[in-house]
């Protein structure tokens, strides 16, 4: 039974920070799914690893323990654990660099600068109604950079 | 921004549902409870072949040593890009906005740094006997590292002393394993004699590799949050 509620627990953990990297549309957000997905998938290792009723694998008093925690989950969980940190460190820089560059960390508002910034570097006119008028209006600095004010 | 946001509201949903589904398929066809995994109790009946009171330090590092160097060098790349990504370009002026927290926090950290310094120490070197090692080890000490920098906005020790530490302990752990290759053994086959299990001086090389391993994971953990704390100045456009 509570290896159900265990296993259950650990699987929504990990489908919890799925849907949040998913439908949030903030990227620090996003980040926090991915942390909560890793502990989901970390919980998870353990777990398939665990037996009731055993001892940690560890010597002691002359002997292991006749009935033990299988080792090699723990030891891969140590390793996603540090890289984990590497990974949610680097985004973390990442996301200090975006933050600089656009002024926010709105999915949208990022997306809509970055493609912006596209179209600029690749000289590619700006998407617009087929009414505007063509050429390059005063029009084009006045359309987009209006979801700044959030 | 309405083209397609009616759709594209449900489509992370559905992936998420049919992920869950896969994943509890997938868990339907183990039966409940059984040990999925067989490599443990192989590792069991070998008992202390390395010597390593710890049978998680002996998977860590004796059988599965080169994961550890992949892992080490996964982490390498997530510190040196962040530092990369996080670097200032514009001018080196390297400034740290928080100037201090005041008198109690300055003193109380002087007290807790040495102590805190020698836990990561006795938790690395004891890496093989008990529960801990270069990994929970070194990032104690690099948060030991990292106090002074929030207490008192400088960096207790530069970042070409934590360059040389982490290439040195890199160096020397993949030097142990050619060792071990120049021997005869597989690489980073751990070598010396094993000893007596329990006993603090056992296990061979396993104890250098983890203090190679606790050294390099405190001194990057050390640069990425000094990295995190230097580069702090917001809305500064290039």
């Amino acid at each position: 039974m509570l290896a159900a509620i265990l296993y259950v627990g650990a699987v929504s953990l990990l489908v919890i920070g799925l849907a949040g990297m998913l439908l949030s549309s903030h990227l620090f957000r996003m980040l926090l799914g991915l942390v909560i997905a890793e502990a989901g998938a970390n919980l998870l290792l353990v777990l398939a690893g665990y037996r009731w009723e055993s001892a940690a694998p560890i010597w002691e008093s002359g002997a292991y323990p006749q009935l033990m925690v299988d080792p090699v989950p723990q030891a891969m969980v140590l390793t996603a654990i540090v890289i984990g940190v590497g990974i949610q460190a680097l985004a973390i820089a990442l996301l200090v660099r975006i933050r600089q560059q656009t002024g926010s960390l709105q999915r949208d508002i990022v997306r809509e600068q970055l493609e912006q910034d596209l179209d600029l570097e690749l000289g590619v006119k700006l998407p617009s109604s087929m009414h505007a008028p063509s050429g390059e209006g005063p029009l084009l600095s006045g359309t987009r950079g209006a979801g700044n004010e959030q | 921004m309405s083209r397609s946001s009616r759709s594209m509201e449900w489509t992370p949903l559905l992936f998420s549902g049919g992920l869950a589904f896969f994943l509890f398929a997938l868990f339907a066809v183990i039966p409940f409870g059984d040990t999925a995994m067989k490599v443990g109790t192989m590792i069991h009946q070998q008992g202390g072949e390395l010597g390593a009171a710890n049978l998680v330090t002996a998977v860590v590092l004796g059988y599965r040593g080169l994961d550890t160097l992949g892992e080490l060098a996964i982490l390498f790349a997530a510190a040196t890009s962040a530092g990369l990504v996080l670097s200032n370009t514009r001018q080196r002026t390297r400034s740290i906005k928080n100037k201090g927290l005041g008198e109690l926090f300055e003193s109380a950290i002087s007290l807790l740094m040495p102590l805190l310094l020698l836990v990561g120490v006795y938790i690395v070197l004891h890496g093989h006997l008990t529960p801990g090692g270069g990994f929970q080890g070194g990032v104690v000490i690099a948060v030991a590292l990292f106090l002074p920098t929030l207490a008192r906005g400088e960096m207790v020790i530069n970042h070409h002393l934590i360059q040389w530490i982490e290439g040195g302990a890199g160096a020397l752990f993949i030097l142990i394993g050619v060792a071990a290759l120049i021997q005869g053994a597989a690489f980073l086959q751990p070598l010396m004699a094993a000893g007596e299990v329990g006993r603090f001086l056992s296990a061979g090389t396993l104890p250098v590799l983890y203090l190679l391993v606790g050294l390099k994971v405190g001194a990057e953990l050390a640069a990425l949050l000094g990295h995190l704390v230097e580069d702090d100045e917001p809305g500064v456009q290039q």
